[in-house]
């Protein structure tokens, strides 16, 4: 067992763990802060179901930004769906036998490493060209970017230009699931690669990436619009006793 | 005149440049310790302030999602700088929504997240300082708390719920906001934001039947504390002697008159607005309100009507019931608050009103949609119905109705400038610079439409309007009460 195998089958270890401890702490502590008033962004849904129909279309077609800012929202959109099918193509790397609608992705993987390139190309020259948004742009934002960027080009070099082993790549990452640990391909590029993702799971619970589990939270796109109806409580306002008020005697 | 240039109209909306600083000048006044205290917080900056507000601002995120999920979701998209009228009307990119979230941020990070902990500079944390609490005064008071950021941004980030906190720490170490805490004191001490005591207001409503009367030859009642009244009417004390409020106030009375309900103010609880919001102060949201439950009771009444007032009406809408909830003790066949409008048209609805539209002719009308009633409430059963129902009211009432561009009303209406606790004097460069948008906007229907009539819901709306109409050339008196509409066109006894 090389060195460079136990290095990265402890970085993944590591990686996995913070990033599902993490979040998983996050989500717990969303979820546990009260919400006490309602507050809804208005005109909003009168149900339960429309809400979930609302938040189906914030997260899937990113229905506010598209309102917003029609550039924002075609970068944002093309490299989120490039990545969703991107790490669901990845998921041939984890799984044996692979699952059944894996395969049919490769119509769009094509296209997808690419996708994720110009849709952060887009959105990291607006960090320039914008004045407005240069102006709220911070080192850790261009960082986050470049990490994208690193990950999509190293993907994308591996895929067209320097390919590596990817049978002993699936066995390595199969190892690490059944604790059964395989070499690890010592490619340059590869190894990019991997460093790469493990320090995205790694800063995704104390970054910015937590707008992935926030946007369910938002209680501006979470609640239900019916404040009259059914009376709203939680936290500090659970607390308010009313019963001693005005009551004649 | 303050010393300062009102921005031009242009023949489009622009987006600005990036100005840094045009607006690092505008603070309204601290307020003094006696008003500080008249709300409950020190007088002035406390010892050990720093500390204490970074606490406060740990405990505020901690009993309320919203600023947990809200400092954290922010990826800086930009989707929002373009959509604050005070950053359109100003050019200041701490006007930006999220330059003004990030005024806060910046410091919830440094204390509370692990980044800001380990790496300030990379995340843009900062330590609570002197400046940075002098920047929180001068931004978190340019902010209007209408939400309008919060409809475009991808993750509903409502940069008012930011501004209340913030406002809220500044209170809790001292440095409060004159104007909107004086008019809170006032109001526990006399039932409302003017300071009208119950003689006055008596006197006030008195006056206003001898004019009806004189008017119209009819005599319509404006009730004070009438016990076993159907309705209590909660209407903004601005109502009872601001103009053009007041003929709003005019035409409610009308619409009950006509209408043959019985209803009654109260001298207890003469005020709808509740300033607290504007703070960020659950204590004296509670505290406010509570008045209004108790008049309710105390009065007899079966049903509780709120006149024309934007944030007054969030409160009630999504409040209310909440605060001073359950409201087990009215009548259930009606909602629990109804806004005024909600009432006026379930009338016209039912063919309960006769209106002479040709009295209002006039009168070329456009609607102003407060941000508050847009964005943050709803009238009648169906989402949206915040935008139709007024403008149905008005349609029933005038034969001239024109409105302003699409995105510039409905739920991406455009703040009137002076929302929020901002609508005073110490701030007129911001309420002027900040009506751009609104006034960019009512240009052109004036051009395209000859509009000469800007009808509102909102007490703030139209005391802002008639304070910055003039700047852009147009006279104060082109804005107006929906209701002020209503009086015009209704006529009474026209069954007899």
């Amino acid at each position: 067992m090389s060195l460079l195998t136990v290095i990265y089958a402890l970085l993944f270890y590591a990686a996995t763990a913070l990033l599902a401890g993490g979040l998983a702490y996050k989500i717990w502590v969303y979820a546990r802060t009260p919400q006490p008033l309602k507050i809804p962004t208005t005109p909003a849904p009168t149900t339960r179901l429309g809400v979930a129909v609302r938040m189906v279309k914030e997260v899937t077609v990113f229905e506010s930004l598209f309102k917003s800012n029609k550039w924002i929202w075609l970068f944002g959109w093309v490299f989120h769906l490039c990545l969703l099918v991107e790490l669901l193509w990845h998921l041939r790397y984890f799984t044996e036998p692979v699952w059944f609608f894996v395969p049919l992705l490769h119509w769009f993987i094509v296209f997808t490493g690419f996708g994720m390139l110009a849709g952060l190309a887009g959105l990291w020259a607006r960090r320039f060209l914008v004045d407005r948004v240069r102006y709220i742009s911070g080192p850790s934002d261009h960082l986050m970017l470049a990490l994208l960027v690193g990950i999509a080009a190293s993907g994308l070099t591996m895929k067209y230009l320097v390919h590596t082993d990817v049978v002993a790549l699936k066995a390595f990452f199969l190892g690490l699931l059944y604790f059964s640990w395989q070499p690890l391909p010592a490619d340059p590029v590869l190894l990019a690669h991997l460093a790469l993702v493990s320090i995205l799971m790694m800063v995704f619970p104390v970054s910015k990436l937590l707008h992935a589990p926030g946007v369910f939270f938002s209680p501006t796109r979470n609640q239900v619009d019916n404040p009259r109806e059914r009376r709203w409580t939680a936290g500090w306002s659970a607390e308010i006793d009313n019963s001693k008020i005005g009551r004649p005697g | 005149m303050a010393n300062f240039e009102t921005p031009a109209l242009r023949e489009y909306p622009v987006i600005p440049l990036v100005q840094e600083g045009t607006m690092a000048h505008s603070r309204p006044f601290v307020a003094k310790p006696d008003i500080q205290a008249s709300v409950g917080f020190p007088g002035e900056l406390v010892e050990n302030w720093e500390q204490k507000a970074v606490v406060k601002l740990g405990e505020l995120v901690s009993q309320s999602r919203a600023l947990q999920v809200f400092l954290d979701s922010c990826v800086k998209c930009g989707a929002c700088t373009d959509k604050c009228h005070y950053y359109l009307g100003t050019s200041d990119p701490k006007n930006m929504p999220v330059a003004r979230q990030d005024l806060l941020r910046s410091v919830y990070r440094r204390y509370y997240t692990f980044a800001g902990k380990y790496f300030p500079k990379l995340v843009g944390a900062r330590d609570m300082t002197k400046d940075v609490l002098d920047e929180w005064y001068t931004y978190f008071h340019q902010c209007s708390q209408c939400r309008r950021c919060s409809v475009f941004c991808p993750y509903g980030i409502d940069t008012a719920e930011i501004s209340m906190a913030a406002r809220d720490v500044m209170d809790h170490v001292g440095m409060g906001q004159k104007y909107s805490n004086e008019i809170i004191g006032k109001l526990h001490k006399i039932g409302n934001n003017l300071g009208l005591p119950e003689p006055a207001l008596r006197d006030t409503l008195e006056g206003l039947e001898e004019d009806v009367k004189d008017a119209t030859g009819v005599d319509v009642k404006f009730p004070v504390d009438m016990k076993g009244a159907e309705v209590l009417l909660i209407t903004p004390s601005a109502d009872f002697f601001a103009e053009p409020h007041i003929d709003g106030l005019i035409g409610y009375a009308k619409v009950f008159h006509a209408a043959g309900i019985s209803w009654t103010l109260s001298s207890y609880a003469s005020e709808a607005a509740n300033f607290s919001m504007f703070i960020g102060s659950h204590d004296n949201l509670h505290k406010v309100a509570v008045r209004i439950r108790q008049a309710a009771l105390d009065l007899g009444v079966k049903r509780i009507v709120v006149g024309e007032c934007g944030h007054a009406w969030r409160v009630a809408y999504s409040f209310w019931n909440t605060l001073i909830g359950p409201f087990d003790f009215l009548d259930q066949n009606y909602p629990v608050p109804q806004h005024i409008c909600e009432f006026t048209y379930d009338l016209i609805q039912r063919g309960a009103l006769t209106l002479d539209k040709t009295a209002n002719d006039d009168k070329v009308v456009t609607f102003h949609d407060s941000c508050n009633v847009a964005r943050a409430s709803r009238m009648g059963n169906m989402p949206g119905g915040q935008f139709v129902i007024p403008r149905e009211i008005i349609k029933a009432c005038v034969n001239n109705f024109y409105d302003m561009p699409a995105d510039t009303i409905g739920e991406s209406t455009f703040c009137c400038g002076g929302g929020g606790g901002l609508l005073t004097d110490d701030l007129v460069e911001l309420r002027v610079k900040g009506a751009l948008p609104r006034m960019q906007a009512l240009q052109q229907v004036v051009d395209e439409h000859g509009v000469n009539y800007l009808a509102a819901i909102c007490a703030i709306c139209k005391s802002q309007f008639t304070k910055v109409l003039p700047y852009y050339k147009h006279p104060m008196d082109m804005i107006g009460s929906v209701h002020g509409l209503v009086s015009n066109a209704i006529v009474l006894n026209a069954k007899q």
